[in-house]
């Protein structure tokens, strides 16, 4: 008995602190790759234009920017926006009728962006030669109605980045002729 | 009999729960001896490029998932944040060891503790390396 309640105490002892690093955390997934493809685009077009007008996408759908380093290529920004889902509020209140708890539905989300630019040509003497890429990604942390963090991920959904490069697109016609 | 054991049961259940949070030592969070983690966190790069290595840093966080927080030329600095069952902050920092060096140092904290393992840092370290086309030396 005693034997045992230590063998217990010990696990209890190893696991209970906080859990360990997964050995795979750092090491490339085998879906990096196409998660790269998803999130970059190429523009004919120097670095400082691009990061211009990308900023302006930024704010275009409704983030704040929180950061940025023009010298990196570097815009980081976010937004709050609701999150509630009617499906999930009437599941909860069917939940809540017939068990009588309340469950916490999804309330508000911190989305976030990262946009990171580089050049992949240069040429100094004529600018439209210039050739750079943009990577942005997206990230998002969902906040219940208890005010507990119900969700976090990284948004890969193939649609999202097209719309925004599509914007980009856009904003970079736009810059071009001062509209 | 039975009841002692009992006792000294949950006498250690108390133990091991206390001896989990000293909340205000994880200030200077300090199990592991700086030397030691020093080298596991570190590596030489065989550049002068400081810009270059920054932008390779930041393109291999964004490779293994991460999403850039923060980046500054000057104080060599990047940090991101990876969700996604992960929760994981990490800094990466670029500073010049003579005129042909570049020390990569990162140092990383997964939910809510420092990571001290040395092979999540070789995983990134070796990432990092085939970005560089460059080989990771290690720090003495």
């Amino acid at each position: 008995m005693l034997q045992r309640s230590v063998l217990l105490l010990i696990s209890i002892f190893l696991i209970g602190c906080a859990s360990n690093i997964p050995k795979q955390a750092l090491q490339l997934s085998s879906e990096s790759l196409q998660h790269r493809q998803i999130q970059t685009r190429y523009f004919d077009t120097d670095e400082k234009t691009l990061l211009a007008a990308s900023a302006a996408v930024l704010q275009d759908i409704g983030f704040n920017i929180d950061e940025s380093e023009t010298p990196l290529g570097v815009i980081v920004g976010s937004k709050k926006r609701s999150a509630v889902n009617v499906g999930q509020v009437i599941g909860a209140i069917f939940v809540a009728a017939l068990t009588g708890v309340p469950t916490p539905t999804d309330k508000d989300q911190l989305i976030r962006a990262s946009l990171v630019t580089y050049p992949t040509h240069i040429d100094d003497v004529d600018k439209t030669k210039c050739r750079s890429a943009a990577r942005i990604t997206f990230q998002r942390i969902v906040t219940n109605t208890q005010g507990m963090i119900s969700r976090q991920e990284c948004i890969i959904d193939q649609k999202i980045y097209q719309e925004f490069f599509y914007k980009l697109s856009q904003s970079l016609f736009l810059e071009a002729h001062q509209i | 009999m039975k009841k002692s054991s009992a006792v000294i049961f949950v006498l250690f259940l108390i133990l091991a729960l206390v001896s989990c949070a000293p909340s205000t030592g994880m200030v200077m969070d300090s199990a592991e001896s700086q030397v030691k983690l020093r080298n596991i966190q570190s590596r030489a790069f065989d550049t002068s490029d400081k810009e270059k290595t920054l932008r390779t840093v930041i393109a291999t966080l964004q490779d293994l998932g991460f999403i850039i927080d923060k980046a500054d030329l000057d104080l060599g600095m990047v940090s991101g944040t990876k969700l996604n069952f992960y929760a994981m902050r990490m800094t990466v920092s670029v500073r010049p060891r003579g005129d042909a060096q570049m020390i990569v140092r990162a140092n990383a904290q997964y939910q809510l503790k420092a990571v001290e393992d040395p092979e999540p840092y070789q995983a990134f370290f070796n990432s990092l390396s085939k970005a560089m086309f460059l080989a990771a030396q290690n720090v003495d």
